[in-house]
Parts: C-alpha cells; structure tokens; sequence
C-alpha cells in the first residue's frame, strides 16, 4: 500500500498542489485526471522525488517519511521502492532495450547479471518485444519505446509503478497498443499503480478508483461509477461534460 | 637540391623522429590522458554544481584559458624555483600542458554533458540509480561519444604545443631540429622537414579519431538522404 498524504508544492509563489492525499492500496490501479494545469504530474512526480515536494507524508513499503526532510538515503530507498514510466520514454540512448532493463537491475538492485538477463528477457516477452532485444531506442518507434519502458519499470518489481501520461507522446495509432497492455499487466500481474492519464476511457476503464484534481486540489474520489454518475464539485461536472457520450457508452 | 643538402635531411630524420617519438609522444600523451581525466572530473562537479569545488574549478578555468601556455610553463619551471619549488623540465611540461588540456576539454565536456536530455537522467534516478550512476553509466558515455572531435582538436593542438616545451629546456622534436640548424645552416629544409613529421603524427590522430567515433557508436541507423 501506498499512502500520500498533505502534498505541498509551489513553484516560487505559485502553488501547484495544496495539500493532496492519494492513498492506493496492494494491487490497486488509480487514476489521476482533471484538467491540465491541475498539478496531476507534478503530484506524481512528487512521490519518486523527481520534484522535491515542500511538504507532506508518504507511506510506501511499509515506511512512512517525511517529505520535506528527506536525507539522500531516504530518497533513494522512495526510488528503489518506486518505478516510472514516463510520457518521453526517458530510455538510455546509449543502451539497447535489453540493457535499458538490465542496467538498473544490475547498478540499483545488484542482481546478477546472467538474472538480469532473464528478467529483462521475460519481460520484453510480455510487451511483445523480444524480437527488438538488441535495438537502441533511436531504432524503435515510439509505440515499442514506451513498451521497452513499462517493461524497465516492470522488471523492477516496484512497490509502485508510476505512469506519467504514459500514451501522450504517442502516434494515435498507437496509443490502443500501449494502452492495452498496461491494462493487461496491471489485471494479470496485480501490479500496484497510480496513472496521469487524459485518456479517460482508458482511464474509467482501467482504474479501481479516480482522483479527480483540479486546482491543486483532490476535489473528487472514488470508483469510476461513482465519479461519474455522482460528480458533487462543479469543476468535475464540468470537465466531465466533455465526456458525457462515451462515458455513458463505457458504463 | 644538391647532394650535401639532401645528406643533412636524410641525416636529421632518424634524429628528429627518435626526439619525437621518445619526448614529443609520450609528452603528448601523459599529458593528454592526465588532462582528459583532470576535464571529466572538473564537468561533472560543475554540472553537479558541488559547493566550493565547483568554484574552485571555476577559477581553474579561468585562469588557465586566460593566460598563455607559455606563461604557464615558465611559470612553473623557472618562477616555482623562487619559492623552493624545483620541478624537472619533463614533469613541468606535463603539470603545465594537463592543466591547460584539462581546462580546455573541461568545457567542451561540460557542454556535450548538458547537452544530453535531461530526461535520460530523470529515467536512470526513477528506476533507482543514484545521480552518480546516471552520470557515469547514461550521460557520460553520450556526452564523451558527442564531443571526440572537439577533443580531438584540442589533442591535435596539443602534440603541436608541445613545441613550446623547447623554451624549458625539453629537447623534443623542435628543439633537435634547431639544433641541426645551428650546425648545418639549412633552416628552410629542416623546418619543413619537422613540420612535415608534425603533419605526420596530427594524421596518425586524425585516424584514431576516426576509429575512435566508430568504436564508439551505438547507433547504427542511418539518415536517408534524398
């Protein structure tokens, strides 16, 4: 279980996020969505600490700390216990895919490096990739890069996995692909994850619970039924309305 | 050209070429090696921005892209002695010309190391590698891959600079040939002989610099050109 709570973040004057409370429980997917601007990756990155968050709690591993003194041991341990896959793919350039999986098995959790193999070689099998092991990023389109990456970040074995607008950067075409296999691992392999998604389909979909935010606020939360049928803030009516169509043919 | 003039050359190669290889070469090298790993380490606590030492180095800088390179050398083999610091002509000529190389190429790799997306760092530190990780395993080897030929100019410039060391007593390359025409009174001939035998090592370099991009090349999709 991961549990985040009372997440502070400005930017200079400008508050992102006033106070935020995320909890995901084992196995659990929720799904960030609101409007842009509302703060939902920067909340995201607030847990891994790749934005350092002014204030806060996070519980993960069964460890609570406090986010706004964090010593370099702590934030390492949060890094270790966490996994990300990023809207840019964020894959090493000078790595083939394989070793994009094996470098952070090997340096970061010291397995071996015959282990690392065959777990960077099951999970390419699991996004359809193994044919790709030996190609850099730069020779995979944008579609298999993004696989390459869910697969990094599942070969971690992470606490949590954190999906930053995972399709965004993604030919159209191609989003249906990645998209199917998140929810795909995230229903066989119970995998505890926390998405910012636009894709709201995918999203009501996917997501055991909804974090609607908005403002920097969580101003909505719950199953995906009852956020849409039930939406009290008016912020989330509106954003909803958008959706109303296909949301009702989803349900 | 007459028969005595083409004996003085033929005569002075197998001389000018044994100073070469034993003082001009390895002083290049040494002082290229040191000063390479003198730049990796200078770029990455800049890029880092690690308190006091990034200023340090900073300073560093400045002062030795500022100042000449033969300054530098008489500074050190002739001024040190005057605060009882006696350093052999060979080890001056490699403290001065590392430090200038490490200034140098410091930059250069400072540049090529901002230059890799910062995001490849954000990847390497969320699956749980520390900044140093990231840096040496990730950035490094794109941002050395990025900047071989501007190292590779500064290399070249420095076998060449290497004839300053002439002026602190180091009998290399130049040297010898001033030497033979001191005897011989044959300065054209002589001169463009040792700058041919410069010419000749700069092309060896050019070489390596050529297996060195392909050595180091990950990436082997080509760019179609219309």
């Amino acid at each position: 279980m991961i549990k985040l709570q009372g997440l502070h973040k400005s930017y200079g004057a400008k508050e992102i996020l006033s106070g935020i409370d995320i909890e995901v429980n084992k196995g659990e997917t929720v799904a960030i969505i609101g409007p842009s601007g509302a703060g939902k990756s920067t909340a995201l990155r607030c847990i891994n600490l790749l934005e350092t968050p002014d204030k806060g709690t996070l519980t993960i591993a069964g460890k609570s700390y406090d986010l706004a003194k964090l010593t370099s041991k702590e934030i390492l341990e949060i890094r270790q216990s966490t996994a990300m896959v990023f809207q840019n793919f964020s894959l090493f350039e000078n790595k083939t895919a394989l070793q994009n999986i094996t470098l952070p098995l090997i340096k970061a959790k010291k397995i071996n490096k015959e282990e690392a193999e065959k777990i960077a070689i099951e999970n390419l099998t699991q996004v359809g990739l193994l044919d790709w092991k030996d190609h850099t990023p730069s020779q995979l389109s944008g579609g298999q890069q993004q696989r390459v990456g869910i697969a990094r970040a599942l070969a971690l074995k992470p606490d949590v996995i954190l999906f930053d607008e995972p399709t965004s950067a993604l030919d159209p075409e191609k989003v249906q692909d990645v998209l199917e296999i998140i929810k795909r691992i995230s229903k066989e392999q119970h995998i505890t994850s926390v998405i910012v998604t636009h894709e709201l389909e995918f999203a009501l979909d996917v997501a055991d619970k909804i974090v609607f935010l908005a403002d920097g606020k969580v101003v909505e939360e719950g199953t995906a039924k009852e956020v849409l049928k039930n939406p009290k803030d008016e912020r989330t009516i509106k954003f909803l309305g958008h959706f109303a169509d296909k949301l009702e043919y989803v349900i | 050209m007459s028969a005595r003039l083409l004996k003085i050359i033929a005569d002075a190669l197998p001389k000018i070429l044994l100073s070469g290889i034993t003082v001009t070469v390895p002083l290049t090298l040494i002082s290229f090696a040191i000063g390479m790993i003198l730049a990796i380490v200078v770029a990455v606590v800049r890029v880092l921005k690690i308190k006091v030492l990034s200023e340090f180095f900073r300073f560093y800088v400045w002062v030795f892209r500022g100042t000449p390179l033969l300054v530098q050398l008489f500074i050190i083999f002739y001024g040190l002695p005057g605060v009882g610091l006696n350093i052999p002509a060979f080890p001056s000529a490699i403290i001065a010309f590392s430090l200038n190389v490490g200034a140098y190429a410091s930059e250069t790799i400072r540049g090529a190391i901002v230059s890799v997306p910062k995001s490849q760092t954000e990847g390497a530190i969320a699956c749980g590698l520390t900044s140093w990780q990231a840096i040496y395993f990730i950035v490094l080897p794109q941002a050395i891959k990025a900047c071989i030929p501007a190292l590779f100019n500064t290399f070249i410039s420095l076998i060449k600079d290497t004839s300053l060391a002439a002026n602190i007593t180091i009998t290399e390359m130049f040297m010898k040939t001033q030497r033979i025409v001191a005897t011989t009174y044959e300065p054209l001939a002589l001169y463009i002989e040792v700058a041919l035998i410069y010419l000749l090592f700069s092309t060896g370099l050019t070489y390596l610099q050529k297996y060195a991009e392909k050595k180091l090349s990950y990436n082997s999709r080509k760019v179609q050109t219309a």
